[in-house]
């Protein structure tokens, strides 16, 4: 059972806390006429909105990128979530579709777009898509695009290349969306949050910079799950003690891509920045915490066999990247590692990053960094010892990870 | 200009380096990997020998 809490103040605009029925986001200030694009794209560039599909890439600049671009545009509206840890997109999809529309809405308007999508492939969020479009017909043409569900479905060259009709397996960049995207055009791919944040700025102009500046995380660990709603800057620590992860001793960032993290998470502020310059990434905002009974060589060697079973096999550094990695952590977790061992995996972690046509790789590479930087102790304890946590094999399908969608 | 690699098209064939040992490293399951972010001026020719060494056209002089 996976809950679903808004720690913002009162008063504070939130998404959990905006009404979901067509009436009510109506009611509550939704759809609101756009007189000036010009002026939206200006404030949407002085809150600081960054994107929340994982890289969280400043939204103005992807977005005045795509209006600037040659062409006639195109808005996807991003639903496709791969991590397997988070649930934040499906839920809004599901309970929030107009907030999401509305959004997406704003971005053709502001971009000058002449279509636009909304690409998922979870079937009850596909239901209430469509019957909210049903509820308020848009202007422009709304497409339902659904795709398979994968770890790397939701990378923004995949949804192109399966809204063109192809397989949602990502391509070689350049180009990127924002140059040539759906049929040629000039795209913007923006993660669902990202948009229902932009509907939620436009509503409440005065409250823009709250907004940006607001976080909706998956959070899963030991027995419990849960969906919030923060603001940014909040550390941790206080938010593992709020939600019922008071015992964590680790954290793994991102979903899968922002690494595990020991000694000092505790410090670490909900921050892209911040956890950037930590050596790991706040990626769509799932954060896996580990307590006492994890063992992180486990959490790693689980991570890694998804993320090696998930590989798209399009890339040769990949399949062999991820591959090899997992296979490594796993001798590490049974306690057959040898000398050259982590040494292998050093260089794999400094070699590997940046190689592939998606971040899948990357986030293999920052999983056995991490490891070896934070829990040098435990990975060295593993040799010739069985760890009581290890003893079973890490399943493949990511099973620890997977959170249900409230 | 950049040398540019697709890396879905890298099949490890090997023979981009032959010609492009200061630009192209084969790592160790032998696909190529781009030593230099940016093409030296005088290293064009040779970098176009690279691009036309690969038989499955997974490099590119791109900017």
């Amino acid at each position: 059972m996976t809950g679903v809490h808004s720690l913002l103040t009162e008063g504070r605009p939130g998404l959990l806390t905006t009404p979901g029925t067509a009436s009510s986001y109506l009611a509550a200030g939704g759809y609101a006429p756009l007189t000036d694009p010009g002026l939206t794209l200006d404030r949407i560039a002085a809150a600081g909105l960054r994107g929340r599909g994982g890289a969280g890439f400043p939204a103005a600049v992807k977005l005045r990128a795509v209006r600037d671009a040659p062409g006639r545009p195109v808005v996807v509206a991003n639903g496709e979530e791969g991590e397997p840890g988070s649930v934040k997109d499906r839920w809004l999809l599901r309970h929030r579709p107009h907030l999401v529309l509305d959004g997406l809405r704003i971005a053709a308007a502001v971009t000058g777009a002449v279509q636009e999508y909304v690409y998922l492939s979870d079937a009850p969020a596909e239901q209430a898509v469509l019957t909210a479009l049903a509820e308020r017909p848009p202007e422009l043409g709304v497409e339902v695009v659904r795709t398979e569900h994968t770890y790397v479905a939701g990378e923004e060259s995949a949804v192109v290349r399966r809204i063109d009709g192809g397989p949602a397996l990502p391509t070689a960049k350049p180009p990127r969306p924002y140059e040539s995207g759906v049929g040629g055009a000039p795209t913007l791919v923006a993660n669902v949050e990202t948009l229902a944040r932009v509907a939620l700025m436009h509503a409440h102009p005065n409250d823009a910079d709250l907004v940006a500046a607001t976080h909706l995380l998956t959070l899963s660990g030991g027995a419990g799950a849960a969906l919030v709603e923060v603001p940014a800057g909040t550390h941790l620590k206080v938010l593992a003690d709020l939600c019922g992860h008071g015992r964590a001793e680790a954290v793994l960032l991102g979903g899968l891509f922002g690494g595990l993290h020991g000694t000092g998470w505790t410090d670490l502020p909900l921050d892209h920045d911040a956890l950037n310059a930590a050596g790991g990434a706040l990626g769509c905002g799932a954060l896996h915490f580990l307590h006492p009974e994890d063992c992180p060589v486990a959490v790693a060697a689980e991570a890694a066999a998804h993320l090696a079973a998930q590989s798209a096999r399009q890339c040769g550094v990949c399949v062999s990247g991820t591959g090899a990695l997992a296979a490594t952590l796993a001798a590490v977790a049974r306690g057959e590692a040898d000398d050259d061992t982590t040494g292998r995996l050093h260089r794999w972690s400094r070699q590997l990053p940046g190689r592939g046509a998606c971040g899948l790789l990357d986030a293999a590479a920052r999983i056995a960094a991490t490891l070896l930087a934070h829990f040098p102790d435990r990975v060295d304890a593993h040799r010739g010892a069985g760890c009581p946590a290890c003893v079973e094999p890490p399943p493949e399908n990511g099973r620890r990870f997977t959170v249900a969608v409230p | 200009m950049k040398l540019l690699l697709d890396s879905t098209r890298c099949q490890g064939y090997g023979l981009c380096q032959e010609p492009a040992p200061d630009l192209i490293d084969l790592d160790e399951w032998g696909y190529a990997q781009p030593r230099v972010a940016e093409v030296p001026a005088d290293g064009e020719d040779i970098a176009a020998a690279a691009v036309a060494a690969c038989p499955n056209s997974a490099l590119r002089l791109g900017k």
